[in-house]
């Protein structure tokens, strides 16, 4: 039998503060954000304590809590790589070379999807839609989305990935972020009011 | 062309400022109390005048569907914000919450005030990290500032405003899949009646609307609902975010007029088809969920609701999947057939059973390994899908591939056709 499972102080004053959300009686509500607290915690994977340790603080059944954790896709019901790498297939992102992203990425990384490289530093997976459509080619990393992918682009953030450095976030393209790459073609009037840079 | 000045997304790109300093100098949270001042009725009847039609996907009247809300309950009214995009094509509500989350934050009280609701849940698709940030960080700058919360904006209504992730389920989009998820439970969709309006989210009065239908109405209410309703075109109106992603030379998000022509949207905004208008195969106009137009319909045809349901399709979220001559369309849609068969809750037997069937077809299809009869089985069996279960899934599931079949029906012959010529033997038909 396997320690139960406690939350860090820091997790706790978060859980109560997601708690107070909802109303009196009605914190079942809280089983989503609670498992993705406790999910971080335990490094990215959902263990059988975790999740009951949210059923036992929600006052929820256990089969309930595997239900909502079996049921949506973000849960990990097993451990995973450091690094986990979702790579978009859906057809927006296909229709602009997913499958060569793919490939990039079984070919750096030396595994399938599916996969966890032996040193446990990557999980390779494919996931359905994440709403970054225009722009395609784009792949999640833990909490952070790489977009307008080339197979060259993949392959330079996984080795920043592995070397232990940050890769710049979003489009890989020049572009800020949902513009045309090239250039604005609205929101160029200067008389309207803009609320200064960013 | 949409005048920037007729434009409510301001900061779509987020280049400027998104926190409240940066809003307020865009003209948000302007006079919001005076708005709220002049009541829940005046401000139900302007959004209706307004014509402004529900920007998630099915257009539905939003001052409608705000005045079916109990004028007088002695149970907690809500209003719950649909942030879970998810719909192939579609990626608009994240840069309003990205880039200009305070519209979204404002909205939600003008429209909470509107329905009676004293506390708003958004919910949105937990794999939206970076945006939820930035929204959350909105709502604590308006908190701080008691632009919500006790007395919001000095007008005597006490509003609190929450935010919660969900964990990746594409059904959670569809309203009251979205409720059982927010009440902790897996997202399968209730069955209607009783409608949200009479027993919604903790079994009370709630109304869900999506991310850009909020966040507009504050606009709408300070220019007027003539203003909105002067662009576009009649029952069609105001100003929409397209999304313009596949085989175009600048896929990009822009704000235009609604009724603006596909084709001058694309060659406008996204630089083009990717080797020039005639080599244009097909569009789907409105994300994943309506069906594929061929290019000849895609020459003439408008980007509104009802100019887009006279083809056979629909404007749905306004996601605009472009593809060229290069093009496996019959594989493009297979995938979609996959989407929509990971996506099935799993609940109703047509939908579970047959999103998987008419994926299992689709990839014979793709190579031609089937019989010509299966063409017809196939757009039969999505007739037994469509309508016959609990939610809009199943017909999301079956329109694609009608779609298909309806415009490219030659090309699945000619596969199969050329998959028995290579001496290829299919399988006993249909024993998916």
């Amino acid at each position: 039998m396997s320690a139960p499972f406690v939350l860090t102080s820091d997790n706790e004053a978060l859980a109560q503060r997601i708690i107070a959300k909802y109303p009196h009686g009605r914190q079942a509500s809280a089983v989503i954000p609670l498992l993705d607290i406790v999910q971080r915690q335990n490094g990215g994977w959902l263990s059988r304590e975790a999740m009951d340790f949210v059923a036992q603080r929600l006052d929820m059944p256990a089969i309930r809590v595997y239900e909502v954790a079996s049921f949506y896709t973000m849960f990990n019901l097993k451990p995973i790589g450091r690094h986990f790498v979702q790579v978009c297939t859906t057809t927006p992102c296909w229709l602009r070379g997913s499958d060569a992203i793919v490939h990039a990425c079984e070919k750096r990384l030396g595994i399938g999807l599916g996969d966890t490289t032996a040193d446990g530093a990557f999980t390779l997976v494919e996931v359905e839609c994440l709403g970054a459509c225009v722009n395609a080619p784009m792949v999640q990393v833990g909490d952070d989305y790489y977009e307008d992918l080339t197979p060259e682009t993949m392959t330079q953030i996984l080795d920043d990935l592995a070397a232990g450095r940050q890769p710049r976030v979003g489009p890989q393209s020049g572009r800020k972020t949902s513009e045309p790459l090239p250039g604005l073609t609205t929101l160029t009037d200067a008389a309207v009011q803009t609320g200064g840079t960013d | 062309m949409l005048k920037d000045s007729d434009r409510i997304f301001t900061n779509l790109y987020g280049y400027h400022d998104w926190r409240l300093a940066g809003a307020q100098a865009r003209g948000d949270w302007d006079g919001t109390a005076a708005i709220l001042a002049k009541g829940r009725e005046w401000i139900i009847d302007e959004m209706k005048a307004s014509g402004l039609r529900g920007r998630g996907g099915a257009g539905f009247s939003t001052g409608m569907k705000w005045s079916f809300m109990p004028k007088q309950s002695d149970r907690p009214h809500y209003l719950v914000v649909n942030a879970d995009e998810g719909e192939p094509g579609t990626c608009k509500d994240r840069d309003i919450m990205r880039h200009d989350p305070h519209k979204l934050v404002e909205g939600c009280l003008i429209a909470s005030f509107a329905i009676g609701a004293r506390a708003c849940y958004i919910y949105i698709r937990g794999e939206f990290y970076n945006e939820a940030s930035n929204l959350q960080g909105a709502i604590d700058e308006a908190y701080a500032v008691g632009l919500i919360g006790k007395n919001a904006c000095g007008s005597g209504w006490d509003f609190d405003l929450y935010l919660h992730r969900g964990a990746g389920a594409y059904i959670c989009g569809e309203e009251t899949a979205l409720i059982e998820s927010l009440e902790g439970r897996k997202g399968q969709p209730r069955l209607k009646p009783p409608f949200p309006a009479q027993a919604g989210l903790y079994g009370c009065p709630t109304t869900v609307n999506n991310v850009e239908t909020i966040a507009v109405a504050p606009t709408i209410l300070r220019r007027g609902a003539g203003w909105f309703a002067g662009l576009g075109r009649d029952k069609n109106t105001g100003t929409k975010i397209f999304c313009i992603s596949g085989h175009v030379n600048n896929p990009c998000n822009v704000e235009e007029e609604m009724g603006i022509p596909l084709k001058d949207l694309i060659e406008k905004h996204a630089g083009g088809v990717r080797g020039g208008w005639d080599n244009l195969l097909a569009v789907i106009p409105g994300g994943s969920s309506v069906p594929v137009l061929p290019r000849e319909i895609c020459d003439t045809v408008l980007m509104d609701f009802d100019s887009l349901r006279a083809v056979r399709s629909g404007l749905g979220t306004a996601g605009i999947i472009v593809m060229d001559k290069s093009t496996d369309i019959v594989k493009a849609i297979a995938r979609l057939s996959k989407f929509y068969k990971h996506e099935s809750c799993g609940q109703c037997t047509p939908c579970r059973e047959g999103t998987g069937w008419m994926w299992r077809v689709m990839e014979r299809l793709v190579v031609g390994k089937a019989e010509i009869e299966e063409i017809d089985m196939l757009e039969d069996v999505t007739r037994q899908v469509e309508g016959h279960t609990i939610c809009a899934l199943g017909d999301a599931a079956a329109w694609p591939v009608q779609g298909l079949i309806r415009h490219f029906r030659p090309e699945l012959e000619r596969r199969i056709h050329a998959y028995k010529g290579r001496g290829g033997t299919s399988l006993p038909m249909a024993a998916e």
